[in-house]
């Protein structure tokens, strides 16, 4: 369901779960489908004993697309016109993840958002921001 | 990425949207996809990162007859030289990532990519030494050379590993 403009007010939000517990298996499962296979994210051995990390992490863009998904279930199915955004803090197995879009202005058929995904302790792990099509 | 051709497979689509978490039907199904706005299977908004798969060159994927500098017998397959964080094999970190969606990406668009290189500029990083950015710009052309996506990437290089806040526990 597409939102529609004379029912959005600046400054309301919409906020949703990403993930619970991230899983290695998942960002495997990114690493398969994005055909992003850096060891960064998949091998433990490599990523702690050469990269000096303390474990293997996520892609930014598997947060990317987490938070996409936060941002189509509000806007609804092909209305996004803009998506953009920052990795603030990196991604590991066992965060838990929440993003919340923030409307900053509703003009001309557009809805404009400001749009963050924080873990389990606060810390922003992306900020951006996009656009949609809406209703009038 | 080189210019080349990214066909947009219903396949690839439903596990690019799995491996996001993402069980919108609009995904995976075509007949359910078909009574939405959308009109039929579409893909997730960050669905053309994964043009890596079909980029022939690409330097994150294992490929046949070449060394991987990931582990096996040892921790790495590859002795590296000189230094740098976060690279591994020298990819460095995703830093930024911008799209903007020109119409909807469907399936069964075949797309061409073509890359041009962007600003370049360096930053002195608290957790992890010099910083050096570097943005490129990717267009991604529809079979009629109708532009669908452009997408705007930053990564960046750092001298050493991100250093990581204390733990929680620590506090």
């Amino acid at each position: 369901m597409a939102l529609s403009a004379s029912k959005l007010r600046v400054g309301e939000t919409h906020t949703a779960r990403l993930v619970e517990d991230l899983k290695r298996t998942q960002i495997v499962q990114y690493a398969g489908a994005s055909g992003d296979y850096n060891p960064l994210h998949t091998d433990e051995i490599f990523t702690t004993q050469v990269a000096g990390y303390p474990s293997v992490f996520a892609h930014g863009m598997l947060t990317m697309g987490m938070t996409g998904k936060m941002l189509t279930d509000y806007v609804g199915d092909a209305r996004l016109t803009k998506y953009g955004v920052r990795f603030t803090s990196q991604v590991w197995p066992g965060d838990t993840l929440d993003a919340t879009a923030t409307v900053t202005e509703v003009a001309d058929g557009v809805v404009k958002l400001d749009v963050s995904t924080k873990n389990q302790d606060g810390v922003e792990v992306l900020s951006g921001y996009a656009e949609a099509r809406v209703d009038a | 990425m080189a210019a080349k051709t990214f066909p947009i497979e219903a396949g690839h689509i439903m596990m690019f949207a799995r491996s996001v978490g993402d069980d919108n039907p609009v995904y995976y199904d075509a007949e359910a996809a078909k009574k939405t706005e959308a009109g039929g299977i579409i893909a997730p908004p960050t669905f053309v990162q994964s043009s890596a798969q079909f980029d022939p060159d690409y330097f994150l994927r294992p490929k046949v007859g070449q060394p991987w500098f990931g582990s096996g017998k040892n921790a790495t397959g590859v002795v590296r030289t000189g230094g740098g964080g976060g690279g591994g094999g020298g990819g460095g970190l995703h830093a930024e990532q911008h799209y903007e969606y020109h119409r909807p990406l469907r399936a069964g668009d075949v797309l061409t990519a073509t890359t041009f290189p962007g600003k370049t500029w360096e930053k002195e990083g608290r957790r992890s030494g010099k910083l050096v950015f570097s943005e490129s710009v990717t267009e991604y052309r529809d079979q009629k050379g109708e532009l669908v996506v452009t997408a705007r990437g930053v990564g960046v290089r750092t001298e050493r590993p991100v250093e990581q806040p204390a733990k929680k526990e620590e506090a």
